[in-house]
């Protein structure tokens, strides 16, 4: 194999095995920075060494081998190794002379629950929500900070510092790397999947083509989703998530124009949509639901939007189910925006007074006072009552409020059809 | 980005000779790797060709040909579909696959076209055809 092979080849592996191999030593060594920098260390001494040995049968567990012996150096060196000791046990020791063998066996043990402790470590309700995705990001997508930076929208020392300061967090709330049980779990659980979902949409909001990192950010959310249905099989949660990037990301083919510009579900070319995907994302639902979650909050909209998955057409959608949804999910998850989308979907299938009814109680709302989608809501059902002057005072209102040139020569198209 | 992995077929598996306890063990384990890692989105194993057909194009004639076919090589004996972030994941997630078959045998990948592939192939009209083409499949 030539020299450039191989380094990719060891590239590769890496990538494969730094988030099982940061997990594994975030355990033993209890914290995540130091698990960091000595995975980092096995990946040079695998470059220096595997060009010329070629890449082990157990590219994994020579790695961990690796970094377990720098480790083991390193508490020597600082004279930590007594302290150490106390805390975590024999284990180093007994692995002085640790074969690959045994590190492989060591690895196949609640390997899962190590990554698991090692996703909840990172998601951690003490970090905020962008620095739980900086490190999430970095520790189990292996994403670099600049790639990280790029998909943020950030620069590179802003996100380099914020994931320095989340590992010191870390540390200092002396964590413990274990994966919640009982109660705690529910709500360690929803700030991880509340970062998997913020990673999801910081890629799915992005316009396609400009920059490749950010719709790749929903491939990794979906992998991380993936990653955590497989470790957790009976969280309804889960699977409610999983189900919902799916089915959205079926769609990301179908929704922008070439000209960039973004196009309605109702619009869009379905043949376009990606049947993998959605049937995936279908049968991801069925398991939440299985699992008693149909009520939770990510597999209500999961089940929103597979009723427009499953029309074959914009004028099969079944409106009345997605109303009726809308009705739980204002419940469950109550917020200015879900009113609104539930005036939409309760005059698309009740007729637009139904619509102007339920929007007429929302109105008030400060959070929605200017915002465009509101009077262009109200604008379209008026239209649909036939009120044309009150639309055309209502599309002029939102194409004002609206920021994106193109949905303003939409709305300003749609007050012109009012008539005057 | 998506791929299509393709066991090939050997000799002994065109006999329709199973797989052993211990080989199948090793492929669930394999399989569960790959769930686990997020990338495993499909996959399933293919009879002997000597229960398939083929059907021959030639200008306007169909001929329908029975199996077994030759080329054993050449046959797919299973396939995998996985979503990896490049070729060189792909190749090493397949390095990792127990040998599937009893003796040597070879594993393919290939990479899936997906609809921004097209590009400006893809017309609105052929979009519009398929769009009809649905409407027509859910009146049935």
């Amino acid at each position: 194999m030539a020299a450039n092979d191989t380094h990719q080849a060891i590239e590769t592996v890496f990538r494969i095995e730094r988030a099982r191999l940061i997990a594994g030593l975030a355990r033993m060594v209890r914290d995540v920075g130091l698990a960091e920098e000595l995975a980092q260390d096995a990946l040079v001494s695998a470059l220096s060494e595997w060009p010329k040995t070629g890449v082990p049968i157990h590219p994994g567990a020579w790695l961990m081998a690796a970094a377990k012996r720098r480790a083991i150096d390193g508490f020597r060196r600082s004279k930590m190794l007594a302290r150490k000791h106390a805390e975590i046990g024999q284990d180093f020791e007994d692995q002085r002379d640790s074969s690959i063998e045994d590190a492989e066996a060591a690895m196949d043990d609640d390997l899962g629950d190590e990554l698991l402790s090692l996703i909840f470590t990172a998601c951690h309700p003490v970090l905020a929500p962008e620095a739980r995705a900086a490190l999430t990001l970095r520790l189990i997508g292996g994403l670099t900070t600049d790639e990280i930076a790029r998909a943020f929208l950030s620069n590179e020392a802003t996100i380099a510092q914020r994931i320095v300061r989340a590992k010191k967090t870390i540390g200092n709330a002396g964590l413990t790397y274990e994966v919640p049980r009982g109660k705690d779990r529910g709500m360690r659980l929803a700030s991880v999947l509340e970062v998997v979902y913020l990673i999801f949409n910081e890629g799915y909001s992005a316009t396609a083509g400009e920059d490749l990192i950010r719709p790749a950010l929903c491939a990794e959310a979906q992998r991380l989703g993936r990653i955590i249905a497989g470790l957790a099989p009976n969280e309804p949660e889960v699977f409610g998530l999983l189900a919902l990037m799916e089915i959205q990301a079926s769609r990301l083919a179908a929704r922008t124009a070439p000209d960039g510009s973004s196009i309605p579900i109702t619009e869009q070319n379905r043949s376009r949509w990606d049947q993998l995907l959605i049937r995936r994302g279908l049968a991801a639902l069925e398991r939440a639901e299985t699992l008693g979650g149909s009520h939770g909050p990510y597999a209500l909209q999961a089940a929103l939007a597979a009723c427009h998955a499953r029309a074959r057409n914009a004028d099969e959608t079944n409106w009345k189910k997605i109303a009726g949804l809308y009705d739980t999910l204002r419940d469950v998850m109550p917020s200015p925006v879900v009113d609104l989308n539930r005036a939409v979907a309760h005059s698309m299938a009740f007729g637009p007074e139904a619509g102007l009814k339920l929007i007429d109680e929302i109105a008030e709302a400060a959070a929605l006072r200017n915002y465009a989608p509101m009077p262009a809501a109200k604008g379209d059902f008026l239209f649909r009552a036939g009120r044309f002057t009150d639309a055309r005072i209502e599309f002029e209102r939102a194409a004002e409020l609206s920021r994106n040139v193109r949905e303003k020569e939409f709305l300003l198209k749609r007050a012109a059809d009012c008539g005057s | 980005m998506r791929v299509m992995v393709m066991v090939k077929a050997t000799k002994d598996s065109e006999a329709g000779i199973m797989p052993s306890t211990e080989l199948l063990e090793a492929m669930g384990k394999f399989n569960e790797e790959l769930v686990n890692a997020g990338i495993m989105l499909a996959g399933e194993g293919l009879h002997p060709s000597s229960k398939g057909k083929r059907v021959a194009f030639d200008g306007p004639a169909r001929a329908v040909i029975d199996g077994p076919f030759a080329e054993t090589r050449e046959l797919v004996a299973g396939f995998w579909l996985w979503e990896v972030k490049d070729m060189a994941e792909a190749v090493e997630w397949v390095k990792r696959c127990p040998n599937p078959m009893l003796g040597p045998s070879e594993i393919e990948i290939r990479q899936v076209f997906e609809a921004a592939d097209f590009g400006e192939a893809l017309t609105p009209e052929i979009a519009e055809a398929e769009d009809r083409l649905r409407e027509k499949l859910t009146k049935r």
